[in-house]
């Protein structure tokens, strides 16, 4: 398939430990394709086996089985091949500390066979291009989280990939640095490169990805585009916390929907469910609880949390077990 | 074998270099302790015990030898630290040559113990001791001292691979004392119990000293060293060089 950056087929690792109960399957028969161009999310909780995964694509690990294509190279028995094409944001930032922002790049850039002054040159536009041009001396390990991540994928794309892995981008970055992040992957879009990112966030893939792979225990159970993701969770959903938890049994009656599909938090006095039509069903609620004479704390429209596409995917995979 | 071994490594070379100079205080800390250890040994605890001559043109050979030994311990520890950051992540998935990151350290960590060596020689010349034999045996002598710091460099990044963490790092730092001192660096095996002293003479670095010594015509100094002074390097090298790489290779199994 010529429109395939990454390939994937029936992976599968396991991690040491000489017994069998230290054994941990990260990957269980992932399959996933990537298309030329597009920007991928791989979304999923912590130990679902996402890193696990960009390391393979990556080359810094090696799968036991399966087939695993980059850029048309297997990983196994091409792996230069691939690591001409690559530029790998990982979790934690690959970069030397000791050194500063140019020195790296022109140290990345150097070891990717450019020239000292076509290093000198990318280096430089790169700076700028992040946002990073006055930085001067200081060595990485007095940034800020969110100028080192700007710096690691900088470093990333020293050569232009092909082919850009972000594993978990904005992981502990505050929300200013996230945003940094994020537009610095906006900007990449559109420029030809085929970006896989994982991420926990049903946000962060929602906002960066076109299509979405939800990752569980090694195996994909779900994709599509992240709106089709969330209808088939029921879309968005409505909150409702009351004064008086007695009242949360009348309450239920009261929604305009199946009695089901709703989820009650005795503790927090909290109702919760499923809307379709986001304002009727707002005011709907509310005018219901009025008459009802039932006092509402906080009434609020929101779209599904991860958790709940989650619970919902591995729920109904479970079903269908 | 990529066409790129010799301009990747020197890349990897420099990176070590512009550490020295985002850090000379480091840089120069290492190159003063072992003088520390020198005046300390031969004006505080020294006593020049059962030599037959000067002791300081005992101790200087002793101490040169003890200089390469220690250095395995920086090695291992700077490879720690690379294999504990994710920037190791970022060279093993880079089109670079295999072994660059490995040759890299190397020649910086030699280059480092031969500015060590002019620096501890200089204080040693100041200090009185006057090495004999002509520049053939001088350059024997510091030729023998490089190959046993560059079979110490492979233990170290061996036991790093190995080891990989901080912890185990410390845990060496302690023992190369006891290991080194268990030499004749400092004094002369007969001076010692009879079994201590058959351990002290099985001692590696006891095969460089007395070798160094006996080319540099000091006290202690015996001929017939010069062999297992070659030798045991050698033999350390064809263990730990293949492991090493071996290792770092299959990082990603």
């Amino acid at each position: 398939m010529a429109d395939a950056a990454i390939i994937v087929e029936g992976a599968h690792k396991t991690y040491g430990g000489k017994k069998a109960k230290d054994m941990k399957k990260a990957l269980d028969g992932l399959d996933l394709r990537v298309v030329r161009g597009t920007v991928h999310g791989v979304l999923g909780p912590n130990g679902a086996g996402k890193t696990t995964l960009v390391r393979i694509l990556s080359t810094l690990l090696r799968p036991d089985s399966g087939r695993v294509e980059v850029a048309g190279y297997d990983v196994l028995t091409e792996a230069r091949a691939v690591r001409f094409r690559i530029g790998l944001l990982g979790q934690h930032a690959a970069l030397d500390e000791e050194l500063g922002g140019r020195q790296n790049l022109e140290l990345f850039g150097r070891l990717h066979h450019l020239g000292a002054r076509q290093a000198r040159v990318r280096a430089d536009e790169l700076l700028e291009r992040f946002d990073l041009g006055d930085t001067g001396r200081k060595p990485v390990r007095a940034y800020s989280g969110g100028m080192r991540r700007r710096l690691d994928l900088a470093a990333s794309l020293v050569t232009d990939p092909e082919i850009l892995f972000l594993d978990e981008p904005t992981t502990g970055l505050d929300p200013r640095g996230r945003a940094e992040v994020w537009s610095a992957v906006r900007s990449l879009v559109g420029g030809g490169t085929t970006v896989l990112l994982t991420t926990q966030y049903l946000e962060e893939a929602d906002q960066l990805a076109g299509r979405i792979s939800v990752v569980d225990r090694g195996r994909v159970i779900a994709d599509g585009s992240p709106d089709e993701l969330k209808s088939r969770t029921g879309g968005d959903r409505i909150d409702v916390v009351l004064r008086d938890a007695g009242q949360l049994g009348a309450a239920v009656a009261l929604l305009p929907v199946p009695e089901a599909g709703v989820s009650v938090d005795v503790d927090r006095r909290l109702l919760s469910a499923p809307v379709t039509d986001r304002m009727t069903a707002l005011s709907r609620v509310v005018r219901a609880l009025e008459e009802a004479g039932i006092d509402a704390e906080d009434v609020a429209l929101r779209r599904p949390t991860l958790d709940e596409v989650f619970l919902h995917l591995t729920g109904a995979e479970e079903e269908a077990a | 074998m990529s066409a790129y071994v010799l301009t990747d490594s020197w890349t990897m070379t420099r990176r070590e270099l512009a550490h020295w100079a985002r850090q000379p205080v480091q840089v120069v800390v290492s190159l003063v302790f072992p003088v520390m250890l020198l005046l300390m040994f031969g004006y505080l605890i020294g006593g020049g015990r059962a030599v037959a001559g000067p002791y300081v043109d005992y101790l200087v050979p002793g101490m040169l030898a003890l200089t390469m030994a220690f250095g395995l311990e920086g090695t291992m520890l700077a490879v720690t630290q690379d294999l504990n950051k994710g920037v190791i992540d970022r060279f093993r998935s880079m089109p670079m040559a295999d072994g660059a990151v490995l040759v890299g350290r190397s020649a910086a960590d030699m280059l480092q113990s031969a500015i060590g060596l002019v620096v501890l020689i200089g204080v040693g010349l100041a200090l009185g001791w006057r090495p004999q034999g002509g520049g053939g045996g001088f350059l024997g002598a510091v030729g023998l001292l490089l190959l046993f710091r560059f079979a110490m460099l492979w233990v170290g990044i061996q036991l790093a691979l190995v080891a990989g963490r901080p912890e185990m790092v410390q845990a060496v730092q302690i023992l190369v004392w006891p290991v080194g001192f268990l030499s004749n660096a400092l004094a002369t095996p007969a001076a010692m119990p009879g079994w201590l002293g058959t351990v002290v003479q099985w001692n590696p670095m006891s095969q460089t000293a007395t070798a160094v010594r006996d080319l540099l015509g000091g006290p202690g100094g015996e001929s017939g060293h010069v062999w297992a002074a070659v030798a045991w390097p050698l033999a350390l090298l064809v263990v730990f060089f293949p492991f090493a790489v071996r290792r770092f290779r299959g990082l990603g199994r």
